[in-house]
Parts: C-alpha cells; structure tokens; sequence
C-alpha cells in the first residue's frame, strides 16, 4: 500500500497531465488548395484564442470529398464549391444543418510577366499565347468557373485547343509562375499582396462576378467531428469577425 | 467499355513508351557498356546519376524538368535559342521525360548483363582479329540477350507506367500528353470510379501479362537479382 500523501501526490500529477487534453483539443481539417494562406492564418488565430489545434490538410476539393466518402478522419471540410458539400450532405456523412458559405471565390486571369495581361481581358480575344491554364474542369471548382468565364466572353471554343490543365489550383498556378504557360486561370488569394490588396507580381484581370455562376465556397462540419470541441469551435470561428477579416485580407468575397 | 478518350489516352501511353524505349536502348547500351568496362574515377558519379530517378519521387524530377524546360531555365533558354519552343505540356517533352525517368531500369540490367560476359569471350575475339564493333554485335549482343531483353521490357513497361512526372510536366492535354494514368486519376478525382476501374484493370492485366512473358516463358532472372 502506498503512502496516503504519495498516493495524493498521484491523483494530483495525473489530474495536471490530463487537463490540457480535456481543455484543449485538436480537429483535422480538409481545406480546399486555394484557401491555404487565409487557412494558415485563421489557424494560428483559431489556436491563440481558443487553446483548440486545427491541423490542415491541403488538396483538390474533389480528393478530399473522395477521401472523407471512404471513411477519411477529417472533421470539418472547407470546400472550393458547394457541389461537394451538398453531396456529402445527402450521403449523410454531414451534422444536419451546419453547411455555410465561409467566402466567395475570386478568380484572376494571370500572367508572370509584368504589363501581359491588361485589367479588362482583352487578350483572351486577341490571343498571341500558346497556353493558357486552368484547372482541370471536370473536377475543379475553379476549373468549372473559369470555363464559365470563357463562355461569357465567347471565347471557349476557340480557346479550348490551348488548355493546359492542373490537377487543382496549385499546381496550375505553378504552370503560369514558372512560365511555362503565358497566362492561366488561378485564385486571386495565391497573387495577392496582402498589404495593397492587388495584384502583388506579374500583371493580371480580377474578373468580375458577373461573368460566371456564383462561386460559394462551403463548409459543413462531419459527423466524425460532432463530439469534439475543437471542431465544434472551428466551425464557430469561421464565422468570427476575426476570421472574416482574414478571409477578406487574402481577396476572397464575404458570405452575404 | 472504354470511352474514345480512354482508347486515345491508352494509344498515347504506348507511343510514348515504344518511342521512349527506342531512344533509351540506343543511348543506354554504349553508357551501360562504358559503365560495365571502365575503370575510370567517374564511373561512381555517373552511376549514382543514372540511379537517381530510382529513389527521387517523381513528382521532384517532374518540378525540376518543369522549371529547367520553362522559358527561364537553362534548357528552356536552349531550345527557344534553337527555334523549337519550349518542351512542357508537349509530346516531345514528355518523351525527353520518360526517357530520364525510365533509364536505370534499361542501363543497370544491361550493364550487369555486360559485365557477367567477362573479360574471356572478348579476348578470344580479338584474337580471331575481330574489330570492337564486330565483337560488339557478334559477341556480346548474343550473350547479353536476356539483359537487353529485360532493358527493353522493363523500360517499356516502366513508362507505360509513369504518373508524377507526367502530372507535373505534361498539362493533362487529350492525345499530346493526357496518358493514360493521367486519364485513370482524371477518372478518380471526378468520381468515375466505374471507368477509372475498367481503365486500371486494362493496364493491370497488360503490366502483369509483359512481365509473366519476361520471367517465364523467356526465363529471365528477377530484376533483383541483376540490379546487384
């Protein structure tokens, strides 16, 4: 039998060991590839604030939605779209009622060379490049919007034959940034200068709403994450006036 | 059944891999016969170079060759100097790819191929008065069989196989450079699990039948066994 005071002094050393883990806990959250700076940012605040770790996973919003469909561990979902969201939400891997918009997407056409592309889109007429980027339509939400801007301005068909097409928007912008493709489709958040709130390198055309369908980048928190408080309060930050401001920050469009 | 752009994108894969092989069996045999007979102090180096696409992800070679073929990089700067543009996002580049990426699975089996012939046969060659390119053909060729057969093989069916560095270099473009485990992905990430299955299943049962052929019927070692 131990001594009453060692026994105590136990209890007391064990109690101390387990609060953090009781207090503050950890989500694992899938975030859509354009939304890494502003995620980054929000997760640092999110942490400072709450005590709660939000760990990130970067990638293609079609990816993570295949991901979490075969029993991926991610607790909430930031996706590029509201198609994937919404399907999740039928498949029933989504807590009833927490789907929300957290930014409007912004989308540029952009070149690396300075004084290429003029701020109306002029050039997507009159042409003079043998590549243009965007990413891949058939999975990509900016894909899908960039497509739609195309169609707006008449120029798809002709334009079609020089698609050169990332697996998501990271990788298109690496396409343009190192030259390969003269101009491209990319988020204005990955060009942005964050101090002036324009275009920071190269030259490039933030293209007005009006040319394509809305682009509501939407959230839901998972069934996996339900218990857990930190994905609880997650969800909850995202909607506070300090991750609005981020989110602004970094080009994107707030919720209305 | 395989849609016309899954058909377009299998074509593509094997015109790469056939044109690929070529070009990597002629540089592949004078680099693996020089890398079986030298004694010289860069045998290492150029071993180790050789070998690098084994343990590199490709995903690295792919950025580098992005960034090299650009416009701003060395090899970019050297084909616009020459008039041919540059070489990403074009069938062209995506051979040059291959052909870098695939080359240890040709050089080291004929280079072990080369170098199990010996010092003996060519000796007695050369006492026959055979010139070196005679003995090369009469000679080696012969006795390398296999080796040169387990090259070709493994070169072939290596590329046929590639993804990282044609993701990062090829732009995903239908019948220049969407090959077809670009097409397989393509099918994953836009949720066509049913084609993306006949797909992989095409290329499983292709992979599996090349290399059944290679270790049976031909009766060549393991690839293991050579590589030493």
């Amino acid at each position: 039998m131990l001594p009453n005071c060692l026994f105590r002094l136990i209890i007391v050393a064990w109690l101390i060991l387990l609060a953090p883990t009781t207090w503050a806990a950890a989500t694992l959250v899938a975030v859509a590839a354009d939304f890494t700076k502003p995620m980054t940012e929000i997760a640092a605040a999110f942490e400072k604030t709450t005590g709660h770790t939000a760990k990130l996973s970067f990638g293609s919003s079609g990816k993570a939605f295949a991901q979490i469909k075969s029993g991926g561990p991610f607790e909430v979902y930031l996706s590029a779209s509201e198609k994937y969201p919404l399907e999740l939400e039928k498949s029933g891997y989504v807590v009833a009622g927490s789907r929300f918009v957290y930014a409007i997407g912004k989308l540029v056409l952009w070149s690396a060379k300075s004084d290429y592309v003029d701020d109306q889109g002029k050039i997507l007429k009159t042409g003079g490049f043998k590549h243009i980027a965007l990413a891949d339509p058939a999975h990509a939400p900016y894909g899908v919007v960039a497509e739609e801007v195309m169609k707006s301005l008449g120029v798809l068909d002709k334009l079609r034959p020089l698609f050169v097409m990332g697996e998501n928007i990271s990788q298109t912008f690496q396409f343009v940034s190192t030259g390969n493709a003269e101009l491209g489709f990319i988020a204005f958040a990955q060009v942005i200068d964050i101090n002036t709130g324009k275009i920071g390198k190269g030259s490039g055309w933030i293209i007005p709403d009006n040319l394509h369908g809305p682009f509501n980048q939407t959230a839901v928190l998972l069934k996996k994450g339900a218990e857990n408080p930190a994905a609880l309060a997650l969800v909850d930050f995202l909607k506070s006036p300090t991750a609005l401001a981020i989110i602004e920050k970094y080009g994107f469009g707030l919720p209305k | 059944m395989l849609s016309p752009a899954d058909i377009e994108a299998l074509l593509l894969t094997f015109k790469v891999a056939i044109i690929s092989t070529a070009l990597m069996m002629l540089f592949g045999t004078p680099l693996a016969w020089w890398l079986a007979r030298t004694h010289s102090a860069w045998k290492g180096l150029i071993n180790a170079v050789v070998a690098l696409p084994l343990v590199l992800p490709p995903t690295v070679l792919g950025f580098y060759l992005l960034v090299l073929m650009g416009p701003a990089g060395v090899i970019g700067e050297f084909t616009n100097w020459l008039g041919i543009g540059t070489l990403p996002f074009t069938f062209e580049g995506l051979v040059i790819a291959s052909v870098l990426y695939s080359m240890p699975f040709v050089v080291q089996p004929l280079q072990a191929a080369f170098t199990t012939i010996g010092e003996l046969p060519l000796e007695a060659a050369a006492t026959l008065r055979a010139g070196p390119l005679d003995t090369f053909f009469s000679v080696v060729v012969p006795l390398a069989k296999p080796g040169f057969l387990t090259a070709a093989i493994l070169g072939f069916t290596h590329t046929v196989g590639e993804f990282g560095v044609v993701l990062m270099i090829g732009g995903n473009i239908p019948g220049k450079t969407r090959v077809v485990s670009v097409q397989i992905y393509n099918h994953v990430e836009a949720l066509q699990y049913s084609e993306a299955h006949l797909l992989a299943g095409v290329l499983l049962v292709f992979s599996f039948a090349v290399l059944l052929v290679l270790y049976t019927v031909l009766k060549t070692q393991p690839v293991a066994h050579q590589l030493k």
